[in-house]
């Protein structure tokens, strides 16, 4: 059976994360098709074409998948979808939105964020925050799934020759129109699929404070997020905001500076390779899990680590 | 207008779960439930509508076994006005869900319903969307603000890179985030005044819905726990330890 892969993207570049799916599709086995719905969008087809091990990219430009709406996306996707086995998208926030909407115009269950690929119909999920996994076995005739990006390396972008076909026609629900977007803007990688996080929490005491850990990141090429408490404080935007309800990242490198080490945190980072902890409370719970703990003030650490950093690198 | 809001009985977020020996699931036996938190939120935007006189009416709705019927009752106590119980002591998946509260709506015909995101047990996040599709209602998911206005709702919703506004033709379904509202504590003299609003009990049968699970759990373990790590004593010594020992530097 062959898996029809929904690309990230926005429009003008694919996101890495389509690579990271790809190589869940692989997982599976069977020839890989990717959808590419979107306005204007013909670049990113181009871009798919490349990704090695694709056969086929479809490309869906509409205005109606301009802003990518799940009420339309999801017409588009059960439409094409319905003639494949497997249906993957990244577990982001546009495919948390559109694939249960899919599932449930196809009449199957979706199996969301998977870490493992154990058979075509057998996944590994995370539940309870991440501390359980769950195999779970899907009985229905196709499977929808959304795939925790970082839980696979990601297939080459480049060397793929698949061919490109457009799909034809609109599907526009009707019920729903998009109305304005505030996009947080950024120069540092992004937070998802960094190789180095630095991240702050309540200990910060103010947003001001941040611009410590952007110049720690900065030194190491690093992204900045943080914890819910520094987001519910207002210190910071809640996109950069690690944990259950936030984003999941697993970076080669992982710095919690001022954070306690809540379990909805962990759910969000546990997965770093490496992890540091630099708290004056030597009981958090975030020492529990470092690889390598600091008790001290951080703004006093914090400072001595650019400094640091910067006599190594 | 009536405003629909589905609430779910969950373990409460500050428990540790254990996997049972057996690798079975989670052992639910004797530990601390309570509403799910997405599900509070839920509640809480839908009493402001009503206090703002945008909602007329709040019915509540949970699926799962009699114990369940104490949610209702906190929702009941925090301003919602009436109670529906789907009875039942099976496992419900999201799609199950979604299909027992579809037909719960062509009963009660809401102009809003407003679920949780995810809940914080099985980490999902379909139902609301499962919902949506198959009423083909639009859907506003992850909701950090939600403004009605004539036949119309506006959407606020946290996406990966920042915030999205959609408008959404009403009946529609909006699914909350973390950051929508603070919920507020049901006070003493509202949860005595809760036990007295009407609760209706109901099967899944009696919603002509199948229940039956389309996934199954072959095994539930822990995850590998982390090795237990070191102290360093100061800055210079993790930069090196960072450097020459994790090499991650």
């Amino acid at each position: 059976m062959s898996i029809l892969v929904i690309a990230e993207h926005d429009n003008s570049s694919l996101k890495s994360a389509t690579l990271n799916v790809v190589a869940a599709a692989k997982a599976v086995g069977g020839d890989i098709d990717v959808l590419v719905a979107g306005e204007n969008c013909s670049a990113v087809g181009e871009a798919a074409s490349k990704i090695e091990g694709v056969n086929k990219v479809l490309v869906a430009d509409n205005a109606a998948y301009g802003h990518f709406l799940a009420e339309n996306l999801s017409l588009l996707v059960s439409e094409v979808g319905k003639n494949y086995g497997h249906i993957f998208a990244a577990a982001g926030t546009t495919g948390k939105d559109f694939m249960p909407r899919v599932a449930a115009l196809l009449d199957v269950a979706q199996v969301s964020d998977i870490m493992s690929v154990e058979s075509e119909d057998t996944f590994v999920r995370p539940i309870y925050a991440g501390n359980a996994l769950a195999t779970v076995k899907s009985s229905d005739s196709i499977k929808v799934v959304t795939v925790r990006p970082t839980a696979f390396d990601p297939v080459a972008g480049e060397g793929g020759s698949a061919s490109v076909e457009s799909v034809d026609g609109a599907h526009d629900a009707g019920v729903s129109s998009f109305v304005s977007e505030q996009l947080a803007e950024s120069d540092r990688p992004d937070l998802g699929s960094a190789g180095i996080v630095v991240s702050g929490g309540r200990g910060m005491q103010n947003g001001e404070n941040f611009q410590m850990l952007e110049k720690v990141a900065d030194v190491l090429g690093a992204a900045v997020g943080a914890s819910r408490a520094a987001v519910d404080a207002g210190f910071v935007p809640n996109d950069m905001q690690v944990g259950q309800t936030g984003k999941i990242v697993a970076p080669q490198l992982y710095i919690a500076v001022g954070i306690s080490g809540a379990i909805q945190h962990l759910a969000g980072m546990s997965d770093s390779k490496v992890i540091v902890a630099i708290n004056k409370d030597e009981e958090a719970p975030i020492f529990q899990v470092a690889d390598y703990g600091l008790v001290a003030d951080l703004f006093e650490a914090v400072p001595q680590l650019e400094e640091e950093l910067k006599k190594v690198l | 207008m009536k405003v629909l809001v589905a609430v779910k009985r969950v373990i409460d977020y500050n428990v540790k779960v254990r996997v049972k020996p057996d690798n079975t699931g989670v052992d639910l036996a004797n530990v601390k439930m309570a509403m799910n938190p997405f599900c509070e939120i839920a509640v809480e935007e839908a009493v402001r509508l009503k206090e703002k006189g945008v909602a007329t009416e709040i019915v509540v709705v949970s699926i799962g076994p009699k114990a369940a019927q104490e949610q209702i009752r906190t929702a009941l106590a925090l301003g919602a006005d009436r109670g529906i119980h789907v009875e039942t002591d099976e496992e419900v998946q999201s799609l199950e869900a979604a299909k027992l509260l579809k037909a719960v709506v062509e009963k009660e015909e809401p102009k809003l319903v407003i679920l949780g995101k995810q809940s914080i047990d099985t980490d999902n996040n379909q139902t609301g969307q499962m919902l949506a599709a198959l009423t083909g209602m639009g859907q506003g998911t992850f909701a950090s603000e939600v403004a009605v206005e004539g036949e119309k709702v506006n959407v606020t919703r946290e996406v990966d890179g920042g915030l999205v506004t959609v408008s959404l033709n009403l009946p529609a379904v909006v699914t909350t985030d973390l950051r929508l509202n603070e919920p507020r504590y049901a006070s003493l003299p509202n949860i005595m005044k809760a036990k007295k609003k009407p609760l209706d009990s109901m099967s899944p049968t009696d919603l002509g819905v199948d229940v039956a699970p389309r996934l199954s759990t072959l095994k539930v373990e822990a995850p590998a726990a982390r090795k237990g790590g070191i102290k360093v004593a100061d800055v210079a010594e993790l930069v090196d330890k960072l450097k020459n020992e994790a090499k991650v530097i």
